[in-house]
C-alpha cells in the first residue's frame, strides 16, 4: 500500500493545514515515531511559527514577549525535515486531485492530509460591530493590536465573562485601563461555576480591580469612527474606549465543508481521527468526535498521539475514546479549578464546603458512585487529587470529603496524588515520571524541559515544586551537596582533599578528583575555591574563569564591556566626576549611568580600550563583574541628616576600603543607614548595618533581587571597629561554608540565624579568632585587578579581535 | 569528522600543496591563543572563533553565537564544547552542534602546522 503512495520513488507527502498547537503536536508525535518517513509541509495563516496559545494572556499583559511563547526552533523543523510556511492560508482542498490551493496562488499535492484549522472566536450579532476599537482575542496579532490600541484608551469593556474573557480583562489591567466585564449571565464563568461560587469569584476579581456588569446582553457598539460605548438590550449603556469580544469559539470548518467532508459542529472524525475521507485526518479544536468538540489542549494532545500512532502505522490499534477535561483559571492571585460537570440535578450527590470570609468554596458532584465534577475556588491544594479521581473514573471514597481534605484531614497535594495520576494535566505527565526525574537530580527548569510538565498553562508548577521539595531532598540525591557538579564532593571534603593532595590549579583538581571531566560550568567555582584556599599560592589558570573575570569587566549583549570604578560608600568628588566625564568622552562611552549601587557605570567599552580607560580613570575596580564584595551603599547620615544617629558614610567607606576585592561564593552587597528609617535599604542587603542610639545593628542575609528577603539581625555592637570585626567574621564564614553561587539569604536560611549567632558572636566552637585571622590575611592580599591593565597576565589578555 | 580533515591535511602537507589556492589561510602563531581559551580572528571582513584546548587540539567555529550573536571566542571551553558567554548555550567544538539546544554553529577545519594555525572553508562574507 505504501508503494502506491510513493511519488517518483520519493517519500509520502504529508500536508498539514494549520500551525496551531494541535498541528505542532501531531507533527512532533509523527516525526518521533517515524523520522524521515514523510515529507511534511505545514501551512499556517498566522505570520508566526507555532506558539503556545495558552500563554497569550501573558503576552497581552506584556509580561511575556511573543518570541518567548514560540514552541519550536527553526532547527527543530530542519532536523525533522518539516517545512513550515507561515502567513500561508489554504484556500481550498481538492480531494480528487489530492492537492491544496493557497490563497494568492500556489498549490501542493499530498498523499495524506491533516486538517488542524482550530477554531475562530465567536462574535455574537452586535450592531455596529465593525467600529474601529473592537477586537477579538485569539492570536499574537490580536494581542499586539489590542496592546497598541490600549495606549490611547482609558477604559475598556470585555464582552464575555468566561474563562478567556477574565484572562483578557486581567491582561488589560496591566495596561492601566479601567476594565468592565460585561456578561449575560448573573455571574462569571457560568459554564463552570454555580451561583454561589460565581458570586465569590466576582468579589475576588473586583478586589483586584475588575468591574462587572451582569445580566447585560450587548446590543450595539456606540460611536462612529471609533468606539465610544456599548448599549445593552435593556436600553442601558456604558462609555468605553475599546471593546474586546470574548464570547467563546466555534470550530473553523470552512475548508472541510467546501471540500464536502462530513461536518456537524466540527469536522466529524472517528476514533482514529480520520474524517470521512480515508486520506484526510483532522486534529484539534476543529474536530468533532462522538458529538463533542474540545477547547483545551489536553484533549488535542491525546488526539495527536492517536493520530500519529495510526498514520505512521506505529500502533494501528490506537483509538481515541474522548477526553475528560478540567480547567484552571490562570489569573495571578485567584485560584480556581473546575473539573468535569459540576451541575446539580437528579442523581447528583453534592458535597459543599464554603468559607466565605477567606473566599474558599469547594464542591464535589458524585454520580453513580463516581466523581462527575468539582469546583475548587480560593484554595486548590487538593486539585491534583480531585482531577486524578475524575480522570481515572475511580470510585469516590465513602466519605466524599476525603477527596477534598484527605483521609487524615488536610491533604497535601503532592502526597495525596496516586503515582499514576497526572500532575501536569496539559501534557498528561504522571507523578511517577516526575518523581523519577526528580530522583535523578532534575531541578525545576530541567524537569520542565525534559518532561514538558509545567510548560502548558503552568498551573501545576507549585505541585512540581512540592514534589521536588519532597523527593529531591538531600540524601536522595547527593549531587545536590556537591560544591560543583563535576567533582563528587561537598565543600568541606573538597577543601580537605585539595589541601591533602596540594592541588593548586583547576586542571589538577579536575584530573585528580573530577575524573578528568573538564565540565566548563564547574571551572569558575573551582577557581574561586582554590583562590580562597591557597590565596597567592594558587596557580592561576585564566581559562577556568568566566570572561568577566579574565578582563575584569562585565560583558554586554554586544560583546563590549562595562566599567564600574569603586566609589567608596557612594561618596565621590568633583575631581573624580571630572575624570570620569573626560574618560567617557575620550573613549566614546555609549552610556554613562548612575547604577542602583550608588556609583557610575561606563557602558560599551571595547576590550582593547579597558587598560587605557582604567589608567585614565585612576580609580580602583568596583568589582561589578564578579563574585566579590560589590558596593556598600550609604545614606548621608549624622553628618547632615537631622535624624542621623550614626556616621553612616564614614562606616560605609571604611567597610568598602577594608573588604574591597574580597572574593566570595557569590556577590555581596552591603549598606549602612544612619538611623532606623533605613534610607540605604540596609535590611535587604547581604550585610546591612543600621545605626541605633549608642551603636550599630548588623543584619545579614537580606535580598531584593529575584527574591525579596528581610535580613536577620546578627548582632548589635557599640563601635565601628566592632562592626568591622563582626562583618569580617561573617564574610569569612560565608566564604568557607557557602556553596558556589549561593547568595547570603539562602546561606543564612540554610545555616540558621541562631546557629550563626552562636558561632560568630558567642563563639561556641572557638572559631572566631581563626576566622578573624583568615579574613585579615585575605584583606592584606588585596590587589586591584585593574593593575593588570599595566601588566597583563598574558599579552593577549585585552586583545579583542586578532588580525590574521 | 575532524579526523577526516586531519587525514586530508596530512596528505596535503605531504604533497606540499597547501597554499592560498587550496583555501587554507594562516592565522599566525598558535601562541596567540592562551591555552584553554579562544580568540576571534579577523581575516579581512571574515571572522572565526578559534579555540585551543589545553591538550593542544584546535577548533574553529563561527565567531558569533547563533542564538543572539554572542562572542563565542570569549566563552569558557570544556568537555569538548564552548559555553557562550551571553546566555550559556553550549556548542560542540568539533562540529558546532548545539549540546543543550537546537541551534548549531558553523565549524571550520583548522590545523596547527609547525606553530602556525591554518583555517579552511571560511566563506566570503
Ligand atoms: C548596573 C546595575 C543596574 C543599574 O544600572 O543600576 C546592575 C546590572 C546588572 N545586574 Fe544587577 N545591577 C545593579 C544593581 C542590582 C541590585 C540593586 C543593588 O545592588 O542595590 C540588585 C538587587 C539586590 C541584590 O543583588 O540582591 C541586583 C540584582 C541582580 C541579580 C539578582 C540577584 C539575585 O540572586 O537575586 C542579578 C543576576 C545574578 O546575579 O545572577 C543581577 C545581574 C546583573 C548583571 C550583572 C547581569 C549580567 O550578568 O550581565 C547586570 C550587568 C549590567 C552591566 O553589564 O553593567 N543583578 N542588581 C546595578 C549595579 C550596581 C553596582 O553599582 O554595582
Ligand atoms: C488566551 C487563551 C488562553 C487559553 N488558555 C488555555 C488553558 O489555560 N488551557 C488549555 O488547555 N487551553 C487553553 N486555551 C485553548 C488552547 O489554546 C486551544 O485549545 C489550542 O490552542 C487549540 O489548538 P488548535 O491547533 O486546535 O487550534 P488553533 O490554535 O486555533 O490553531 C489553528 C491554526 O490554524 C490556522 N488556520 C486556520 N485556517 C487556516 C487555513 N485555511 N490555512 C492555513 N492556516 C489556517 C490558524 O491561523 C491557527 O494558527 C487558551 C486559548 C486562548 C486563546
Ligand atoms: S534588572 Fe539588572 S539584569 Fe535585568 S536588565 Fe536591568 S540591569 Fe540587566
Ligand atoms: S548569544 Fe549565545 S547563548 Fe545567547
Amino acid at each position: 500500500m505504501m508503494a502506491e503512495n510513493m511519488i517518483n520513488g520519493g517519500k509520502e507527502k504529508l500536508v498539514v493545514i494549520g500551525t496551531g498547537m494541535a498541528a505542532g503536536r501531531a507533527v512532533e508525535e509523527i516525526t518521533n515515531r517515524a523520522p524521515g518517513r514523510f515529507e511534511i509541509a505545514m501551512y499556517g495563516a498566522e505570520p508566526h511559527t507555532i506558539y503556545n496559545r495558552i500563554l497569550l494572556s501573558e503576552v497581552l499583559a506584556g509580561t511575556k514577549s511573543p518570541e518567548s511563547v514560540f514552541l519550536y526552533s527553526t532547527q527543530w523543523f530542519e532536523r525533522r525535515g518539516v517545512t513550515l510556511a507561515s502567513g500561508a492560508r489554504v484556500e481550498a482542498i481538492d480531494r480528487a486531485q489530492k492537492t491544496i490551493a493557497l490563497e494568492g496562488g500556489g498549490q501542493a499535492s499530498y498523499n495524506k492530509l491533516i486538517i488542524a484549522t482550530g477554531s475562530l472566536p465567536m462574535v455574537p450579532p452586535i450592531e455596529n460591530i465593525n467600529t474601529p476599537g473592537v477586537f477579538v482575542f485569539r492570536t499574537i496579532n490580536d494581542c499586539q493590536l489590542i496592546a497598541a490600541y490600549a495606549r490611547r484608551c482609558r477604559r475598556a469593556a470585555v464582552v464575555g465573562g468566561g474563562l478567556l474573557g477574565i484572562e483578557a480583562a486581567r491582561g488589560l489591567l496591566e495596561h492601566g485601563l479601567e476594565i468592565t466585564v460585561v456578561e449575560v449571565m448573573p455571574y462569571p464563568m457560568a459554564q463552570q461555576l454555580d451561583p454561589e461560587s460565581g458570586a465569590m469569584l466576582a468579589r475576588r476579581l473586583e478586589s483586584i480591580g475588575l468591574k462587572f456588569l451582569f445580566e447585560k446582553a450587548t446590543q450595539r457598539v456606540l460611536g462612529s469612527g471609533r468606539v465610544r460605548g456599548l448599549r445593552f438590550k435593556d436600553d442601558t449603556a456604558i462609555d468605553t474606549d475599546m471593546v474586546v469580544i470574548s464570547c467563546g469559539i466555534r470550530p473553523n470548518v470552512r475548508l472541510a465543508v467546501d471540500a464536502g467532508l462530513a461536518v456537524e459542529r466540527g469536522i466529524v472524525c472517528d476514533d482514529r481521527l480520520l474524517t470521512s475521507d480515508p486520506d484526510i485526518y483532522s486534529v484539534g479544536e476543529c474536530v468533532e468526535h462522538r458529538g463533542r468538540t474540545y477547547g483545551l489542549v489536553a484533549p488535542l494532545f491525546e488526539q495527536a498521539r492517536v493520530l500519529a500512532d495510526h498514520i505512521t502505522g506505529a500502533n494501528p490499534e490506537a483509538a481515541y475514546g474522548g477526553s475528560r477535561i478540567s480547567t484552571r483559571l490562570k489569573v495571578m492571585g485567584v485560584d480556581l479549578v473546575s473539573v468535569g460537570d459540576a451541575r446539580e440535578g437528579p442523581g447528583a450527590v453534592v458535597t459543599r464546603y464554603a468559607e466565605p470570609h477567606r473566599g474558599v468554596y469547594k464542591k464535589l458532584v458524585v454520580r453513580g458512585g463516581k466523581l462527575a465534577g468539582a469546583i475548587l475556588l480560593g484554595e486548590v491544594d487538593c486539585a491534583a487529587a480531585v482531577i486524578a479521581a475524575y480522570e481515572n473514573d475511580a470510585a469516590a471514597p465513602p466519605r466524599h470529603a476525603d477527596l477534598l481534605f484527605g483521609a487524615g484531614g488536610g491533604a497535601d497535594t503532592a502526597d495525596a496524588l496516586p503515582m499514576e495520576a497526572a500532575v501536569c494535566t496539559c501534557h498528561q505527565v504522571s507523578k511517577r515520571v516526575v518523581v523519577e526525574r526528580i530522583a535523578a537530580g532534575c531541578k525545576l527548569p530541567q524537569l520542565c524541559a525534559e518532561t514538558r510538565a509545567g510548560t502548558g498553562c503552568g498551573g501545576c508548577r507549585p505541585q512540581l515544586e512540592a514534589l521536588i521539595a519532597k523527593y529531591g531532598g538531600a540524601g536522595r540525591d547527593p549531587a545536590a551537596d556537591y560544591y560543583v557538579k563535576s567533582v563528587p564532593l561537598a565543600k568541606p571534603e573538597l577543601i580537605a582533599e585539595i589541601r591533602r593532595r596540594g592541588l593548586r590549579s583547576v586542571s589538577a583538581v579536575i584530573r585528580e578528583l573530577g575524573g578528568g571531566l573538564d565540565d566548563p560550568a564547574s571551572k569558575p567555582g573551582l577557581a574561586s575555591l582554590l583562590r580562597t584556599v591557597w590565596r597567592d599560592r594558587y596557580e592561576d589558570e585564566r581559562d577556568a574563569r568566566f570572561i568577566n573575570d579574565r578582563v575584569h569587566a562585565n560583558i554586554q549583549n554586544d560583546g563590549t564591556f562595562s566599567v564600574v570604578p569603586r566609589i567608596y560608600g557612594g561618596v565621590t568628588s568633583p575631581g573624580q566626576l571630572r575624570r570620569i566625564a573626560e574618560v567617557a568622552e575620550k573613549y566614546g562611552v555609549r552610556m554613562v549611568k548612575i547604577t542602583g549601587g550608588q556609583r557610575i557605570d561606563l557602558l560599551g567599552v571595547k576590550r582593547e580600550d579597558l587598560p587605557a580607560v582604567w589608567r585614565d580613570l585612576g580609580m580602583p575596580s568596583g568589582h561589578a563583574y564578579t563574585k566579590a564584595l560589590r558596593t556598600c551603599k550609604t545614606c548621608v547620615g549624622q553628618e547632615f541628616c537631622r535624624y542621623g544617629v550614626g556616621d553612616s558614610t564614614a562606616l560605609g567607606i571604611a567597610i568598602e576600603r577594608r573588604f574591597q576585592g574580597v572574593e566570595t561564593p557569590h556577590k555581596m552587597k552591603l549598606a549602612v543607614s544612619g538611623c532606623a528609617r533605613n534610607c540605604a535599604e540596609s535590611t535587604v542587603k547581604d550585610v546591612g548595618v543600621v545605626a541605633v542610639p549608642g551603636g550599630w545593628q548588623i543584619h545579614v542575609g537580606g535580598a531584593a533581587g529575584l527574591r525579596v528577603r528581610a535580613a536577620d539581625l546578627l548582632a548589635t555592637v557599640s563601635t565601628q571597629e566592632e562592626a568591622l570585626t563582626i562583618i569580617g567574621r561573617f564574610i569569612q564564614y560565608y566564604r568557607e561554608n557557602a556553596r558556589y553561587a549561593e547568595r547570603s539569604p539562602a546561606f543564612v536560611e540554610r545555616i540558621g540565624i541562631q546557629r550563626l549567632r552562636a558561632l560568630l558572636i558567642e563563639d561556641c566552637e572557638g572559631q572566631a579568632q581563626r576566622l578573624d585571622r583568615e579574613i585579615q590575611a585575605e584583606i592584606e592580599n588585596y590587589r586591584d585587578p585593574w593593575t593588570e591593565g599595566r601588566q597583563p597576565h598574558d599579552p593577549m589578555q585585552f586583545r579583542g579581535e586578532v588580525q590574521a | 569528522m575532524r579526523s577526516d580533515w586531519m587525514r586530508e591535511c596530512a596528505m596535503e602537507t605531504d604533497n606540499h600543496t597547501v597554499s592560498s589556492n587550496s583555501g587554507a589561510i594562516a592565522l599566525g602563531p598558535v601562541g596567540r591563543i592562551p591555552p584553554g581559551e579562544g580568540r576571534c580572528f579577523k581575516i579581512g571582513a571574515r571572522q572565526a572563533a578559534v579555540f585551543r584546548q589545553r591538550d593542544g587540539a584546535v577548533f574553529a567555529l563561527q565567531a558569533r553565537c547563533p542564538h543572539q550573536g554572542g562572542p563565542l571566542a570569549d566563552g569558557l571551553i570544556g568537555a569538548g564544547a564552548v559555553v557562550c558567554p551571553l546566555h550559556g548555550r553550549r556548542f560542540r567544538l568539533s562540529d558546532g552542534a548545539g549540546v543543550d539546544n537546537e541551534l548549531a554553529a558553523r565549524s571550520y577545519p583548522v590545523e596547527v602546522r609547525g606553530a602556525t594555525i591554518f583555517i579552511r572553508g571560511l566563506e566570503q562574507p
